[in-house]
């Protein structure tokens, strides 16, 4: 029901319906179909380095929102998230190279490889929760970087593999334009379906297991069954972002995936908002700003006192690393509810402008 | 089969064994007093490292004064952090409190490489003679020394919870917090106390791996390594961290022991603890001598 254009001052739904609908007013339904119309135009606009950088956001985000429906939804925690991205990666390019399935079908087929894999490290998940599943997830990045390393035939080892372009009725998209639009739709198709978990039973449910997890159970909600499931959705989230990535690149190395990146990810949705879906993209959108913003203040410090007294030049990429760190310590002392969080208040407070006090 | 690699492994396996199970003591420290899990245990190891080769190399001081500067310097950085970032976090969900201190591990990571580096710099020689002969089998005089600090530290542990008088406050606030506080024990010293004391004895052996391997970062991958040693001897149990400690040392050399005589795999002995992980969580997941957690509604 997008009846009402503007945010209502008060509670006045009066069905289950209205309160689950996917946009709450009109307004912010056309907003965001606008937004993605006006980035169907971007590739027309940007250059190939801003391109770069929205396809990043794009292919990060959708594995940040499977993090985040593991994280911020159900209240379990996953250290390995980049140990599945990379097997995503991995597993699209094997697809397509051994079995010469295309790569739009291997996307999806990586996606659901990853789930396979993501449920095997689950079986603890479904018994364990917060801190054990933490130390779990762990030895998984570590396993599965391992097995990066060691399984040739998968991964060609070393060296590295090579991922073919994507391809679609005889179309290459290998250029940073045309693959923004397919990195567009996979975003647009995986954040509507997260926003459609959420209004189903099996959303509502994840959610009664991350506030109070023996209440749920009382109320009849089969923890291990769920708790399994998130990590597998947050699996599948992860391999299709690593396919898209692999894609992108058309090359996964075995280096890429440590825990630093799974780090990362975990910052991405710290910064976002935990169990907000938009903030994951928000999040991975300042996670992938960073460093830019780091390498420009960088430059434009080159040759200064600061520079020299600190030798910007040499050390900026422990300078990324510490501002990861930072960022994430900051944000979880001082702004726990993340960017999105910021995001309602701003609008909580235009909503009664000017009598908001 | 080759029975002296066999035996010289073994060996082996009770040295690092015996420091995997210091850190881990420190690691269960913590979680028992304040309910943390410290992901940046092995940044601790690093920095009490570094600081005592700086001292060292960079001012030269004899060996037994610098390491008690270290010692003192790590204690202060631990009060200092629990109180500044860690104190605020109280009562925060348990995984802001992990991320925390996930966050401060690659924060410290970062800054020491930043300061000192990525390359391994070996330690000024501390002992006179290198080796030892024990048994026909020459050990380095370092590992001797390793092994004889961990079980000091080991019984320096046991006496400190079991007759000071701030070991006891510690097991009474890890017991039951409003219980210690109405008994007139400080529970923020405790907490503070718990980080001090595990990051100095964190920093003893960093500055023992530091002096056996050189110091770099790859010292911090203790860290990782302790959790594999707590989740086996059970997440708050000193004894059990100890056991899990040596248990994981041995098997790491057990594993490297069959992995270069039939598999040929190569890092077998760096991934055999997490599998073994794994396998713990799923069939035991409150280790050999942990609490098990009874909840009720």
């Amino acid at each position: 029901m997008a009846g009402t254009t503007l945010i209502p001052s008060g509670d006045f739904k009066t069905s289950y319906g209205a309160d689950t609908t996917v946009f709450p007013t009109a307004t912010s339904r056309n907003a965001a179909i606008l937004g993605v119309a006006v980035l169907l135009a971007a590739p027309l606009v940007f250059d190939n380095y801003w391109l770069n950088l929205l396809i990043q956001i794009g292919y990060l985000g959708i594995a940040a929102l499977g993090l985040n429906i593991l994280v911020g939804f159900t209240g379990q925690i996953s250290i390995g998230h980049a140990a599945f991205f990379g097997f995503g990666a991995f597993a699209s390019a094997w697809l397509s190279n051994s079995f010469a399935i295309p790569v739009a079908l291997a996307i999806p087929l990586a996606g659901v490889m990853t789930t396979a894999v993501g449920l095997i490290f689950g079986i603890p998940a479904a018994r364990l929760k917060g801190l054990y599943l933490a130390i779990a997830t762990l030895a998984a990045q570590y396993i599965l970087q391992d097995f990066f390393a060691r399984a040739g035939w998968f991964t060609g080892g070393v060296a590295g593999t090579i991922a073919e372009p994507f391809s679609l009725f005889g179309y290459d998209f290998d250029t940073d334009a045309s693959y923004f639009y397919v990195v567009l739709a996979y975003v647009v198709v995986m954040f509507l379906l997260a926003t459609n978990l959420m209004r189903t039973r099996d959303g509502r449910a994840l959610v009664a297991v991350r506030d109070h997890y023996l209440s749920a159970e009382i109320m009849g909600i089969n923890l291990t069954k769920y708790r399994t499931m998130s990590f597998g959705i947050s699996a599948f989230y992860a391999g299709i972002g690593g396919a898209l990535y692999a894609h992108y690149l058309q090359f996964v190395s075995v280096e890429g995936f440590t825990i630093l990146f799974s780090i990362q990810f975990l910052g991405m949705i710290i910064i976002g908002g935990l169990g907000s879906i938009m903030g994951s993209l928000m999040g991975t959108a300042f996670m992938v700003l960073l460093p830019e913003t780091m390498q420009a203040l960088t430059d434009s410090l080159s040759g200064t006192v600061i520079d020299r007294a600190l030798n910007l030049k040499d050390s900026v990429a422990f300078l990324r690393e510490m501002a990861i760190g930072v960022v994430i310590i900051l944000f979880l002392v001082f702004e726990p509810d993340g960017l999105a969080h910021r995001w309602k208040q701003i609008k909580a407070y235009w909503k009664l402008y000017p009598f908001s006090h | 089969m080759n029975f002296e690699l066999l035996f010289q492994l073994l060996i082996n396996g009770v040295i690092v064994g015996a420091l995997y199970g210091v850190v881990a003591m420190s690691f269960v420290l913590i979680y028992k007093a304040s309910r943390i899990v410290n992901f940046a245990q092995g940044e601790f190891l690093l920095i009490g490292a570094w600081t005592c080769w700086w001292l060292l190399t960079s001012w030269q001081l004899p060996f037994w004064i610098g390491f008690p500067i270290t010692l003192a310097f790590m204690m202060a950085f631990g009060i200092l952090l629990q109180v500044v970032v860690l104190r605020p976090m109280i009562g925060e969900p348990i995984i802001s409190v992990i991320m925390v201190t996930i966050g401060l591990s690659i924060v410290f990571q970062a800054l020491m490489k930043w300061i000192f580096g990525v390359f391994a710099k070996p330690f000024p020689p501390i002992f006179a003679s290198q080796t030892m002969s024990i048994f026909g089998l020459d050990v380095q005089t370092v590992y001797i020394a390793s092994l004889v600090v961990s079980l000091l530290i080991m019984a320096g542990f046991g006496w400190f919870f079991k007759y000071s008088k701030m070991g006891l406050a510690m097991r009474a606030t890890a017991f039951d917090q409003q219980v210690a506080q109405s008994l007139g024990i400080s529970v923020r010293q405790v907490f503070a106390m718990s980080w001090a004391i595990s990051a100095m004895v964190s920093a003893v052996a960093g500055v023992v791996v530091g002096v056996v391997n050189g110091v770099s970062s790859a010292l911090s991958f203790f860290g990782i390594k302790v959790f594999p040693a707590v989740i086996l001897g059970g997440l708050d149990s000193v004894v059990g961290a100890v056991l899990g400690g040596l248990i994981v040392g041995l098997l790491e050399n057990f594993a490297h022991f069959i992995d270069s005589q039939w598999l040929n795999w190569g890092n077998m002995y760096e991934i055999a603890p997490f599998y073994v992980l794994i396998i713990i969580l799923m069939i035991k997941p409150y280790g050999l001598f942990g609490t098990k957690d009874i909840e009720r509604v």
